[in-house]
């Protein structure tokens, strides 16, 4: 077998093993439902849940709770099938957050509280502010 | 309104891309005519074409300039980005803070590079300079903001764009169309950090640079020139991947200054899309300098170039497009280019993939493959590894695309990125680090080629023997025991010595060769470096109280947090460290104002000053007003050991929404070591319940009594004629009382006023917040000469504050330094011998 043959073969080990082990740490995109679903039965690998902060007739954010260390917080989020969630945070909460149009938390079930260990906003970012102008 | 100069610059856009269309075209026609007049003739067309081309790039520049510095919030750029309160160099910086800028920014840097290529290589001109038109039209097609007629298709997006055309729904233009608001919304607060000055444009010109290396090969593959073209790529390669691992660099070194996760590199979406492309491009330069000295690995040389350029796509496809929307942390949103930005990434792509297939059969090929001895095996075991590496990177990176791809046929894949981040790519990053590692140290000993075996063991082992001997040294001092993180250091440390055996052997002879070995040198630093500050920080902020902070707060926050009152001195990291207070940020100038100096306003950016004050050397009278960054508090934190001191400022913005608190750490710099201190809980405004009741007592002037265990004196009580917020009349009397409070660093001052206005008693008390006290004067006794005061008083002010340390961090920094340097020795030699060739008319 020449070099060359062995050094390919070699790259396309790799390359499978470093497919194989992506696809077996990425984490999914689930609802709330199929988080605590999981989390009942013994999975507590961490998971990503896409929704929307909790929001009253005239669009105020409702149920944020500020955590007694003042570095923490809790707050009500909806996923995509509209199930509610009390979501807690054990960190500040991020910049523009209240101004999020949409929220991804990562993290698992506690019991039936769910614990993010991340959050990721998207936002209307300042490019796109059309609704709000100072004047 | 000022519609000039937004026309102006939107005509100027239209030029340059236009300009570009007409220069491609007469570039294309110099490299295909055969006759020397023709080709002259289309030669100086193209040359006038690119000329005008980067005139309109700057007029475009200037335009968008004129907008910022003059604050026309009529436009939509200057409104959404800047505001009049920022300084000069933070106005430069919002030209590349909106998505249209920073496109600008790339076109810039790419007409400034095209126009050095012209003047630099006559040979290359007519090929290199047709792609380099093609790359320029269509950036200049992301900020053309033009839709076609027709077919109602927007082209690119314009940064003259007006605010009204910008937010058509808001009532104010439908009642007003000439409305022009007084103040922009302002940057970003995390972006105001020198930082934001220069990393931008560095890594811009990173990018940039990226194109020169692809249009050398392309020109190469279309002229048949395929081994002619690695020359004059060389040197730029170089420098693209200087300027471009700089910049990434800079990125991270701005992470951990200003960001509160303690590191510089978090292994986000964003940060990976410009480290994969850097990655394969380092791989590129060993792939090209191993054809220069051998012939071999022409081919991969040339899939890397033109992967490099590829994948610097890619990223700008990735973060631009709003793909990565759902995760990273870097919030992007769709400016509706993404259909454009794939078409840019896709037509390069196939062009690129397609010239070389095409050409494949003639590409000249070495049947001879190289030896396990020789110098090229192991520097093409090399780039195969960074390759390796960055698709490491990529791969889980582009779950995002992954899953659209997938919905495209059908399946609905829900796949999300590694909720670890971190702890994912580094498990496996750290082997290839330790591969690069060792392949860039045994890479040097096969100078020349095919050395035999037992003259390779016999250069070798004295390198072995003194890496093992430091390798030692340095895992007993760093107490490394973790076998991963021994590995690593041993990878580091060997590549070290045997780049520095190389480096003493040839700045004896023939220095100018030495940037592979200098560059490498800077690689093993930046392992061992990172090794340690990674992983092997550690939380120095214990809780030795023996207290807890709070039942509420979790175990591992009492813990690893120490709580400081004001003016209280403990131990933490072998030194004494002591609060001394809050602090505000001037911002006009440097220094820190003492929060207990001044009063607040209803302008959150106004204080007024209560006494005579001295910021920094700027002096303020009382009651003059300082503008200050209203956003930010500053915990003033000194440590102390022996006759050292030094003082931390960490930062925390409130959110006053909740009162949530952002914190931004202050880092203290040792050679040893950095400490990495940030505020990790700190004071409410104090509510009125946690004020003890009213204390009184009857004191005379110049009488001494104590407060909160503080020694006051009443100095002085005087009439005054003037009460902000009362309307006095000669018949109302006003006194205020003068109370010194020697605190433990100084006096602090307290100014209570006693009013009586139609007859009628009211008191202003005033505040000493570091001390928590607060005085009143109750009541005034011209009968037996002395004053009833009140004293209230709170807890002290306190702080919680977190610190790490982070050995040899210091190592990460200087490494890098040397790899830049590595990298600006290696370019200057590449120019040099580019210059022969020129010289010799061969370019």
């Amino acid at each position: 077998m020449k070099k060359s043959h062995i050094i390919v073969l070699v790259v396309i080990a790799a390359a499978i093993a470093i497919i194989v082990s992506t696809a077996g740490d990425a984490s999914t995109y689930v609802d709330f439902g199929q988080a605590m679903a999981m989390s009942t039965s013994g999975n507590d690998r961490e998971i990503h849940v896409v929704g929307e902060l909790k929001k009253d007739a005239q669009g105020h954010i409702i149920g944020l709770e500020e955590g007694s260390d003042r570095v923490s917080f809790s707050f009500l989020m909806i996923d995509d099938k509209g199930r509610e969630q009390k979501v807690y945070y054990n960190q500040p909460m991020p910049a523009d957050f209240t101004r999020s149009e949409k929220v991804v938390v990562i993290g698992s079930y506690v019991e039936n509280d769910f614990r993010a260990s991340k959050i990721l906003l998207k936002c209307p970012s300042k490019y796109q502010d059309e609704k709000k102008l100072n004047v | 309104m000022h519609y000039l100069v937004g026309n102006l610059g939107h005509i100027f856009v239209i030029t340059s891309f236009i300009t570009s269309l007409v220069t491609a075209f007469s570039y294309y026609k110099a490299t295909t005519s055969v006759e020397p007049d023709k080709k002259l003739f289309w030669l100086q067309n193209g040359r006038a074409g690119f000329m005008l081309h980067a005139a309109a790039v700057v007029g475009i520049s200037i335009c968008l300039f004129t907008i910022i510095f003059n604050h026309y919030y009529e436009y939509h750029y200057a409104y959404n980005y800047t505001d009049r309160k920022l300084p000069i160099y933070y106005l430069i910086s919002t030209f590349w803070n909106g998505q249209e800028g920073s496109f600008l920014l790339w076109l810039f840097w790419q007409a400034i590079l095209g126009l050095i290529l012209i003047r630099t290589n006559k040979f290359w001109e007519g090929p290199v300079m047709t792609t380099f038109s093609i790359v320029q039209a269509f950036l200049a097609s992301m900020v053309l903001g033009v839709v076609i007629p027709g077919l109602n298709l927007k082209l690119g997006s314009s940064p003259f764009i007006l605010l009204r055309d910008a937010m058509p729904e808001a009532p104010i233009f439908a009642a007003n169309p000439e409305y022009v608001p007084k103040d922009g919304q302002g940057l970003n607060e995390l972006l105001q950090n020198y930082w934001m000055v220069i990393h931008p444009p560095t890594l811009f010109l990173g990018y940039a640079s990226t194109l020169v290396p692809f249009a050398f090969c392309m020109a190469g593959l279309w002229l048949r020139k395929y081994r002619d073209w690695v020359r004059p790529a060389l040197p730029w390669a170089l420098f693209s991947g200087a300027i471009l691992g700089l910049g990434i660099l800079m990125g991270g070194y701005w992470a951990y200054e200003t960001l509160s996760f303690g590191g510089y590199w978090n292994w986000d979406p964003v940060e990976n899309s410009v480290f994969v492309p850097w990655l394969v491009l380092i791989g590129a330069i060993h792939t090209m300098i191993t054809y220069r000295n051998s012939e071999t690995a022409l081919k991969a040389a040339m899939f890397l170039v033109i992967g490099t350029f590829i994948l610097v796509l890619y990223a700008t496809f990735l973060t631009r497009s709003g793909i990565l929307g759902d995760a990273s942390v870097h919030s992007f949103t769709d400016l509706g280019l993404s259909g454009q930005l794939l078409i840019y990434l896709l037509f390069f792509l196939v062009a690129g993939v397609a010239l070389i297939v095409w050409r494949w059969k003639e590409i000249p090929f070495t049947e001879k493959e190289a030896s396990v001895y020789s110098r090229e095996f192991w520097i093409f075991i090399g780039a195969i590894v960074l390759c390796l590496m960055s698709f490491q990177i990529l791969l889980p990176t582009s779950i995002p695309v992954w899953n659209k791809l997938l919905s495209l046929v059908g399946i609905d894949a829900n796949i999300a990125p590694p909720a670890d981040q971190v702890k994912f790519y580094s498990k496996v990053q750290l082997w290839f680090a330790v591969a690069v590692g060792l392949l860039s140290g045994i890479g040097q000993f096969f100078w020349w080629r095919n050395v035999d075996l037992g003259k390779l063991k016999k250069e070798l082992i004295p390198p072995t023997l003194i890496t093992l001997g430091l390798f030692a040294i340095i895992i007993t001092i760093g107490q490394v025991y973790k076998v991963p993180y021994m590995v690593l250091t041993l990878a580091g440390v060997f590549t070290l010595v045997s780049n520095a055996t190389i480096l003493v052997g040839l700045l004896k002879n023939s220095p100018s060769l030495s940037g592979g070995a200098v560059a490498h040198i800077g690689v093993g630093l930046m392992l061992i470096g990172m090794m340690f500050s990674s992983g092997y920080s550690r939380v120095v902020s214990l809780n030795n109280t023996g207290m807890l902070i709070s039942k509420q707060f979790s175990k591992e926050f009492n813990r690893d947090n120490l709580f400081l009152f004001v003016n209280e001195t403990r131990t933490m990291w072998g030194y004494d460290i002591e609060y001394f207070g809050e602090r505000l940020e001037p911002r006009h100038h440097g220094g820190y104002i003492r929060k207990s100096d001044v009063n607040e306003t209803d302008d959150r950016d106004k204080v007024v000053a209560k006494f005579n004050i001295s910021v920094n050397g700027q002096a303020y009278k009382a009651k003059d007003t300082i503008e200050i960054k209203g956003e930010n508090t500053f915990y003033e934190i000194q440590l102390r050991k022996g006759d050292r001191a030094f003082t931390l400022y960490p930062r925390a913005q409130i959110n006053p929404e909740m009162g949530g608190l952002l914190p931004s750490p202050d880092i203290y710099r040792t050679v040893s070591a950095d400490l990495f201190t940030t505020v990790s809980s700190a004071m409410k405004p104090a509510g009125e319940d946690e004020w003890s009741d009213l204390q009184e007592m009857r004191i005379k002037q110049g009488e001494q009594f104590f407060a909160n265990d503080y020694v006051c004196v009443l100095e002085s009580v005087d009439r005054v004629y003037e009460v902000e917020g009362i309307d006095l009349t000669p018949d109302d009397v006003a006194v205020k009382a003068h109370f010194r409070v020697q605190g433990e660093h100084g006096d602090y001052f307290a100014e209570p006023i006693f009013v009586i206005k139609n007859r009628l008693v009211g008191r202003i008390p005033d505040e000493i917040r570091d001390l928590g006290l607060r005085m009143v004067l109750m009541n005034i006794h011209p009968e037996t000469n002395d004053f009833t005061i009140a004293t209230r008083t709170r807890q002290k002010d306190w702080v919680v504050i977190k610190a790490v340390e982070m050995p040899y961090i210091n190592v990460v920094w200087i490494g890098t330094l040397v790899l830049m340097i590595g990298f600006g020795i290696a370019m200057t030699r590449r120019i040099r011998e580019f210059n022969k060739m020129k010289e010799k008319g061969l370019e």
